[in-house]
């Protein structure tokens, strides 16, 4: 480990707004991801692996519509509408077989719905690299400050991730459907004596989880190319967030991104060696100390 | 406990005889990986059919047991018993360490935390290059020495010679797991899975006994690391992968957590499945992800549950029932 080169980071403009603009892409792009993914398992109680591979068929698909010349734009409406239909009829057709099933269960049907997802897409876009353009709206003249560089499509993603936090506190805070949504998350049998659709209810976070994934895969292609087994990297990072965090918290899955990104984008400078043992590590930490997770609650 | 004894050595005998029956070497070898994967899923099942914890990180210990066979057995001069005892020792030390960290939590945290632990074991050994040979892993092939009998020496380099190795050492394996889980130690881990809370009102202390059974299943799940490290002749960074974690899960799927050898049932289904269909198609990921889907849906208790439940098998099978039932169904 190396500090010095750290602390020579802290103290030197450029570095360091580089270090917070790197973490704070990582930050929203892994907030956006584990967020869907702590939705789902705070109200279905379903740890989804699946989630990674959903983000990777986004990407996929954001290839193809984009090749289809409907624009970038048009792109993430087309393909934030197909993955919420997607993960609605896979919530109805087999998520919802095993609730309240063994953890077990749950775990390896959503392990295999990974290998399936993998060889279809495969299947279908084969096994190459599938480069996206940055799209034309924001592949301008960089921002040049005080001798840092920090390219436009950041600013982009970083403006997005804040804007899709805002906009899930105020649907938690602020609609009656958000409210429900938490309350079903408290006790779901109350729910039912009161009259809402508890299983439609179900099927709705479910989906728009799956299109959180969706939007974070939207988002990423353009950086990181559409690959086979994408999802396994952002499937395990996810999990680290949620559970850092506090799972079925969206505060703390904004938390965990944030010490995430933070220990990604710093390893980079000081410990470059250790930088895919850093997110483990933090997490058994964090476990350590505080099993719950930052925001968790104590069960 | 002496009819399990016998059983064993009848089994051991019976299965060693088959490779004098001029079988093709393929087929020994098919059934050497089997009994290899079987053993690692049954040491699995401890956690996960007996004492109720979901481990997503068991490959940390396949990958230790098969490294410190491997590093042994190249850099110094010990026998193969010798080294496969190391590695015993040495992946229950691990399975101690991991497990006085990860039992502190339950469910979904545990199982999170046991695959965060893998993954450090991953980054640790791909990193320690001088030693592991870091992504390449050991490669060039493991020296395997002929083993020493008071009379005579073994040589496991040959594909029969081998088989019988594995079919020893494995059974001998599963006749030690058997005969704890059917002690008072094996109750007490079934009293864990049923209730925890009240099983510490009875004056248990808990906890002590899930790092046990962490580290009883961990020291056996690097025994068949170790074994699948002496029939590949290497070991490589992909036995830590926590992909390969979920692979002895399936086969505790597949076979039924709630029987002694159904894991091993489920070994054998999912290596024939996975070989017969990779020599068809790359895609075999569809069919054998479907497959788990499926059973998750449909067949909850797993193949071997529905045999033994079955009219067939207690009409037909009930002499090998009140012969064998203590071995192939332990509860």
């Amino acid at each position: 480990m190396n500090i010095i080169a750290i602390l020579n980071c802290f103290t030197n403009p450029s570095c360091l707004i580089m270090v917070l603009v790197n973490t704070l892409i990582l930050t929203m792009l892994l907030f956006i991801i584990a967020s869907g993914l702590s939705l789902i398992f705070g109200t279905l109680q379903i740890m989804n692996f699946a989630h990674g591979s959903l983000y990777m068929l986004a990407s996929y698909l954001t290839y193809t519509a984009i090749r289809l010349g409907i624009g970038f734009g048009g792109a993430l409406i087309f393909v934030l509408i197909a993955m919420g239909l997607f993960g609605y009829f896979l919530e109805r057709s087999l998520i919802r077989r095993v609730y309240g099933d063994s953890l077990f269960y749950q775990l390896l049907m959503t392990y295999g719905l990974v290998l399936v997802l993998d060889d279809l897409v495969k299947i279908i876009w084969g096994s190459e690299y599938l480069a996206v353009a940055i799209p034309q709206a924001f592949d301008k003249q960089p921002i040049f400050f005080m001798g840092s560089v920090t390219p436009i499509y950041s600013i982009f993603i970083i403006a997005v991730g804040l804007v899709v936090a805002i906009i899930l506190w105020a649907f938690f805070q602020r609609t009656s459907l958000g409210k429900k949504v938490m309350a079903l998350s408290e006790d779901q049998e109350m729910l039912q004596a009161l009259g809402i659709n508890v299983p439609a209810m179900y099927s709705f976070v479910f989906a728009l989880g799956t299109c959180l994934a969706g939007l974070g895969g939207i988002l990423s292609v353009p950086l990181t190319s559409a690959y086979p087994g994408m999802g396994f990297n952002i499937i395990i990072y996810s999990f680290i967030v949620v559970v850092i965090g506090g799972l079925g918290d969206i505060r703390g899955a904004f938390a965990g991104a944030f010490l995430l990104g933070l220990v990604k984008s710093l390893s980079v400078i000081g410990f470059r060696d250790y930088e895919e043992l850093a997110p483990f590590a933090l997490m058994a930490i964090v476990l350590m100390v505080r099993p719950e997770g930052i925001f968790g609650k104590k069960h | 406990m002496l009819g399990k004894v016998f059983f064993a050595v009848l089994a051991v005998v019976g299965m060693s005889l088959v490779s004098f029956l001029g079988f093709s070497s393929f087929i020994l070898e098919m059934i050497t990986q089997i009994l290899i994967l079987g053993l690692f899923a049954v040491s699995l099942n401890i956690l996960v059919g007996y004492t109720g914890m979901v481990s997503f990180g068991h490959s940390a210990f396949y990958g230790i047991g098969a490294y410190t066979v491997g590093i042994i057995l190249k850099s110094t001069s010990l026998s193969i018993p010798t080294a496969m005892a190391i590695a015993l020792v040495f992946s229950g030390l691990a399975a101690a360490i991991i497990g006085f960290f990860c039992t502190r939590l339950t469910a979904i945290y545990f199982a999170m935390l046991t695959l965060a632990f893998s993954q450090v074991v991953y980054a640790i050994v791909t990193k320690l290059e001088s030693l592991t040979g870091g992504y390449q892993g050991l490669i060039g092939g493991i020296p395997k020495p002929p083993i020493e009998l008071f009379f005579f020496s073994w040589d496991i380099r040959t594909v029969s010679g081998f088989y019988i190795f594995t079919v020893f050492t494995v059974i001998l394996c599963l006749l030690c797991i058997n005969v704890l889980l059917n002690s008072p130690f094996g109750c007490i881990l079934k009293a864990i899975k049923e209730n925890s809370e009240r099983t510490s009102y009875v004056g248990i202390n808990v906890r002590g006994f899930q790092i046990t059974a962490f580290i009883v299943s961990g020291s056996f799940a690097g025994v068949s690391g170790a074994l699948m490290a002496l029939y590949i002749s290497g070991a490589y960074p992909d036995f830590i992968f926590w992909t390969t974690s979920a692979e002895p899960i399936f086969m505790i799927l597949i076979g039924g957590a709630s029987t002694f050898l159904g894991p091993v049932i489920g070994a054998m289904f999912l290596f024939l499945l996975t070989s017969y269909l990779s020599a068809y198609t790359q895609f075999w990921g569809l069919v054998v992800g479907g497959a788990i889907v499926c059973f998750t849906v449909l067949l909850k208790k797993g193949l071997t549950e529905i045999i033994v439940r079955s009219r067939w098998y207690h009409s037909w099978g009930g002499f090998l029932k009140s012969r064998f039932y203590g071995f192939v169904k332990s509860r």
